[in-house]
């Protein structure tokens, strides 16, 4: 898919693709600085607990030891979304779950540092642990936190759509499901890091594993109550994200404090154990569907409740409960729907965005009812969700405008490879089929800090040396950011992509870009990328033009040249270009920037979910299970994903098939468990295992073949018609395998992961005469606000809610977020 | 102030990195991948666990793969180690690194060293490896980002290179 294009649409080597072969990427732990001192974290051993005292005096006078800091160090909150400002650097007084920072030392090595935190005396007055979401509902006191709705909820979200209650009422058919899905973590094989230092010139430099300067540098201009402008974040390139480095974490501001107090530079590498405690990693979440179907298998109505494990603080929870709820309407067609989502603060590492954010729990839910209802109905699956795909261009009931969709493409092309129709329902029994489907945001149509400033920009410098500079703010996690910046200038401008020099992720050097989470960076950074680039060329052509009298329009930028179309003979090298052109009107620089097209929601809440474009996904997994031991094993996988356009089909190859792994991780094995040690010790709640041997992640024998297809229809949202692929293709894989299981075996494993135990006791519960199931069988009790009440497009709605008082929201800019964070915590 | 370690537990260690000597004074504590990262700046060799868990801090010892998270430095006195700054030679990459860049064999980049040193290590042992072998190989590389195919095929096609830029009987006995 390259026609009219040399560089977009070809497979290539990754622009740093060499520097990560040879070892030379540098990561935040491999930075080394002259004076460079090193910090270690004391962290809680109570889940729940007042801090009573904390006495740092033998830790100050350990040899070696620097500087201790406490929480008095850190008075001011902190936070990733400007209405849950919720963390301290370090506890002031209180602790929240098992991990919790406490104190921090800083000394001349690593291990010095790790002595003296266990001469830290701290004394604790232990609080009631609130282990789950039933705990925190049923226990308002004690608070975990004195903000959020009410006692341990920390938000509870309502918004309905139409008469679903009459829609369902009216159904042919109704089906009412509950799931669970168990919360997993991202895992990155590189453990967090971060330098601080003081700049030569006084100011404040953090370089640090993360997905997100620009929320790293709001933060700690807030946090340390220091003019932005006076600090320098630069973004390593991270080792593996995954969502689990897009929050600004304590550490960081530990090591930003520590380095400007001692001038410095002070650096912090966690243990994989304090990994697992930084978390904010897939929220665990109990569904329940109230689905209305018609004979036929359209649906009418959907009732959707959520209740989410938040753990111990906000990070991005309230944007994830209302994402539990936002994409159903994308994937399908529905008329009437209602969403409840509520969150919970429990005393556990915090749960914050993880690939898919928020959405792939209710994926599970809705894929595996959607199969259960094609039973019922006798509808093949395909047919049936292929019944109800919403039209292009089209708002959906809850105000989400859809763009291009591929779905249904993708439906028959994975149904038609995997052999659907020959196996589903068919296959020996052991073996079975199961598909599902799923959408995804390309990008978050709305700024977390509410404002109109552009989401993404980049500047491009052009010089008479022939190179070209890209800077743009974007951060490389792997994914290949790098790689679509110097890619949609180098096409736009005729050259290699090796011919560009990318600097990112730098908030001294580059213009400002959101972070990498949300699938937004290819869309949004490269739609900056193109209108730069094509400033540039019309600088170049303008100049050219004159000098060679050619018309304008009759050049082309190819081959490193630029040259006349009409008379490929006439024509200057690219350098040449440049320098005629600098000759003329001077230094080149240009810039470009993208905001997302403005949302069509207008209630409180429809701020989740926009988007600019959406892709689609549709999988068929293959399983083979044995009944004996419930072992499961995945054989093969088909998987067709619409992306609109693959910019480097080699790294969207990657994506679907790191997404498909990582799916099958939290389908089968990947879990963030608790357990309570045993009463003679504390009796306190730990993860189960925060080591990576026992967090059981799949490995180079458990792959399966993976059969990918693309599906590219240009989206003309995207550059050159590009859409997301970095999550989308995550969302089919765990419902697929449940689907697949009970085609295999005749039992439904409603939660994940689903193991062998599970399949197993459900074949025993079958044997039994019991329903051949395994998972909850009820959805807590959940005291629901009143739903703000919004009528569909198709019923004449406008995005508003009837019954919302008038919003009275400012747009605030960068200067003043901490105005917007302290009206946001409500204290 | 003079940093000088309270239990005066320095060593020195002389090792053979990447084919040329090395020599430094260490905390006879240290791990042999904390004496390569910190006391000879070789910073290509990860870590992502520091508990034998997750394979990022492979390196070579007289040729063959080890775990040098879980390796006591002094231990390794006197002995050839060969990390991802070694894999090159003369300019040019390494086969198998060669083509980990050009197939996707890498994203974010963590996992690599240890992936590449592992590969290498069975390309040395198995020149032409089924990709049954690969996988066992491999399975103690832990790679987040690529769902591994990208990597198998990129071991495949560097053992393919290898074997057409070797002399032709080689080949032929295969």
């Amino acid at each position: 898919m390259s026609a009219g294009t040399r560089v977009i649409g070809r497979a290539r080597r990754r622009v740093d693709g060499r520097a990560k072969v040879t070892g030379q990427t540098r990561y935040a732990d491999d930075l080394v600085l002259p004076r460079m001192l090193h910090a270690k974290l004391l962290r809680s051993p109570h889940p729940h607990a007042r801090i009573v005292r904390v006495d740092v005096s033998r830790a100050a006078a350990h040899p070696g030891v620097h500087l201790v800091l406490t929480g008095d160090a850190f008075p001011i909150a902190y936070g990733v979304l400007p209405v849950s400002h919720d963390e301290h650097a370090l506890c002031r007084d209180k602790v929240r779950f098992v991990g919790d920072p406490v104190a921090a030392v800083v000394a001349r090595d690593e291990s010095t540092a790790a002595d003296a935190i266990e001469l830290i005396d701290v004394e604790y007055e232990l609080l009631r642990t609130l282990a789950s979401p039933e705990d925190s509902l049923e226990h308002p006191e004690p608070r975990i936190h004195d903000y959020g709705d009410h006692g341990n909820v920390h938000k509870a979200v309502a918004l309905q759509f139409g008469d679903v209650d009459g829609a369902i009422a009216g159904a042919d058919r109704v089906f009412d499901d509950v799931f669970f899905y168990e919360g997993s973590t991202h895992l990155p094989i590189e453990q967090h890091a971060a330098v601080g230092a003081k700049d030569p010139d006084g100011k404040l430099v953090v370089y640090s594993s993360t997905q997100t300067p620009h929320y790293l540098h709001r933060a700690l201009a807030k946090a340390l109550d220091m003019p932005a402008a006076h600090i320098r974040v630069v973004a390593t390139p991270n080792g593996g994200g995954f969502g689990g480095k897009s929050d600004p974490f304590n550490h960081e501001i530990v090591v930003a404090k520590a380095a400007w107090v001692l001038d410095r530079p002070v650096k912090i590498c966690l243990t994989r154990e304090e990994v697992f405690y930084c978390h904010r990693g897939r929220h665990p979440v109990q569904m329940r569907f109230r689905t209305g179907v018609t004979n036929d298998g359209k649906l009418t109505g959907l009732d959707l409740e959520t209740l989410l494990d938040g753990g111990a603080y906000g990070s991005y929870g309230v944007a994830s409960t209302f994402y539990t709820g936002a994409l159903q309407t994308v994937t399908y067609r529905i008329p009437r729907y209602r969403f409840r989502g509520c969150r919970t603060f429990t005393n556990k590492p915090p749960c914050g965005p993880k690939r898919g954010h928020g959405t792939p729990q209710s994926r599970f839910g809705q894929e595996v009812q959607l199969d259960k209802i094609a039973e019922a109905l006798q509808i093949d699956p395909a047919d049936l969700r292929l019944r109800n795909i919403a039209p292009p261009d089209s708002l959906t009931a809850n105000f989400l405008r859809v763009g291009t969709i591929g779905l249904a493409e993708c439906i028959e092309r994975v149904t038609a490879r995997a052999g659907w129709r020959e196996k589903f329902r068919r296959l020996p029994p052991g073996r079975g089929v199961g598909l599902a489907c799923s959408s995804y945001l390309t990008g978050a149509g709305l700024p977390i800090n509410w404002n109109d400033l552009p989401h993404s920009g980049v500047q491009l410098k052009l010089d008479r040396s022939g190179g070209v500079t890209a800077f743009s703010g974007a951060t490389e996690i792997g994914q290949g950011s790098d790689d679509v910046l110097v890619a949609c200038v180098a096409e736009v401008l005729g050259i290699d992509p090796h011919d560009i020099r990318a600097v990112t992720g730098d908030t001294d050097l580059t213009p400002v870009d959101l972070g990498s989470y949300s699938s937004r960076v290819t869309l949004m950074m490269g739609n900056a990328a193109v209108q730069a680039a094509e400033r540039a060329r019309e600088i170049l052509a303008t100049a050219v033009s004159a000098r060679l009298d050619v018309p304008r329009d009759r050049l082309v930028f190819a081959g490193r040249r630029v040259f006349d179309a009409s008379d490929p003979a006439t024509g200057v090298t690219f350098q040449e270009a440049v320098c005629i052109a600098e000759a003329q009107v001077g230094t080149i620089g240009t810039t470009g920037s993208y905001a997302p097209p403005k949302s069509a929601a207008k209630f409180k809440g429809g701020g989740v979910g926009p988007s600019p474009t959406y892709s689609y996904s549709a999988a068929v997994v293959e399983v083979d299970v044995d009944p004996e031991t419930g072992w499961i094993v995945v054989p093969r996988v088909w998987i067709a994903h619409d992306i609109g356009r693959a910019l480097n089909p080699t790294l969207v190859r990657g994506q679907v098939e790191g997404s498909v792994y990582m799916g099958l991780g939290e389908a089968l094995m990947e879990a963030q468990a608790f357990r309570r040690l045993p009463a003679k010790l504390s009796h306190a709640l730990v993860h189960k295992f925060p080591s990576i041997l026992e967090y059981k992640s799949p490995t180079s024998l458990d792959m399966p073949e993976i059969v990918t297809d693309l599906i590219e229809h240009p989206d003309p949202a995207g550059p050159f018609g590009a859409k997301e692929v970095g999550q989308g293709p995550l969302l089919p894989i765990m419902p697929a395998v449940a689907n697949a299981v009970y085609d295999a075996v005749g039992v439904r494993i409603d939660e994940v992961p689903i193991t062998p135990e599970k399949i197993v006791r459900a074949l025993a519960a079958r044997a039994a005469g019991k329903p051949a199931r395994v998972g909850p069988t009820t959805f807590p009790a959940v005291d629901w606000p009143e739903p703000l009440l919004v009528t569909p497009p198709w019923e004449g709605g406008d995005g508003r809610a009837s019954n919302e008082p008038p919003k009275k929201r400012t747009p605030s800019h960068g200067v003043d977020a901490g105005v917007e964070a302290r009206a946001g915590v409500r204290r | 102030m003079t940093d000088i370690d309270a239990g005066g537990t320095r060593a020195r260690l002389t090792l053979i990195v990447n084919g040329e000597p090395a020599e430094a004074l260490i905390d006879a504590r240290k791990t042999l991948l904390e004496a390569l990262r910190e006391d000879l700046q070789l910073t290509g060799t990860k870590h992502g666990c520091e508990l034998g868990e997750c394979g990022a801090c492979a390196v070579l010892v007289d040729g063959e793969p080890i775990l040098s998270c879980l390796a006591l430095a002094i231990d390794y006195d006197g002995r050839a180690v060969t990390t991802i700054e070694g894999l090159a030679s003369d300019g040019h990459l390494h086969p198998v690194q060669d083509a980990c860049a050009e197939l996707g064999g890498a994203q974010c980049g963590y996992c690599t060293p240890g992936i590449l040193i592992t590969a290498k290590a069975l390309l040395d042992r198995d020149p032409q490896p089924t990709r049954e072998r690969i996988r066992e190989a491999l399975s103690g590389n832990l790679c987040r980002c690529t769902g591994y195919l990208q990597i198998f095929e990129a071991i495949e096609a560097a053992a393919a290179n290898l074997a057409a830029a070797r002399p032709a009987p080689a080949k032929e006995s295969r």
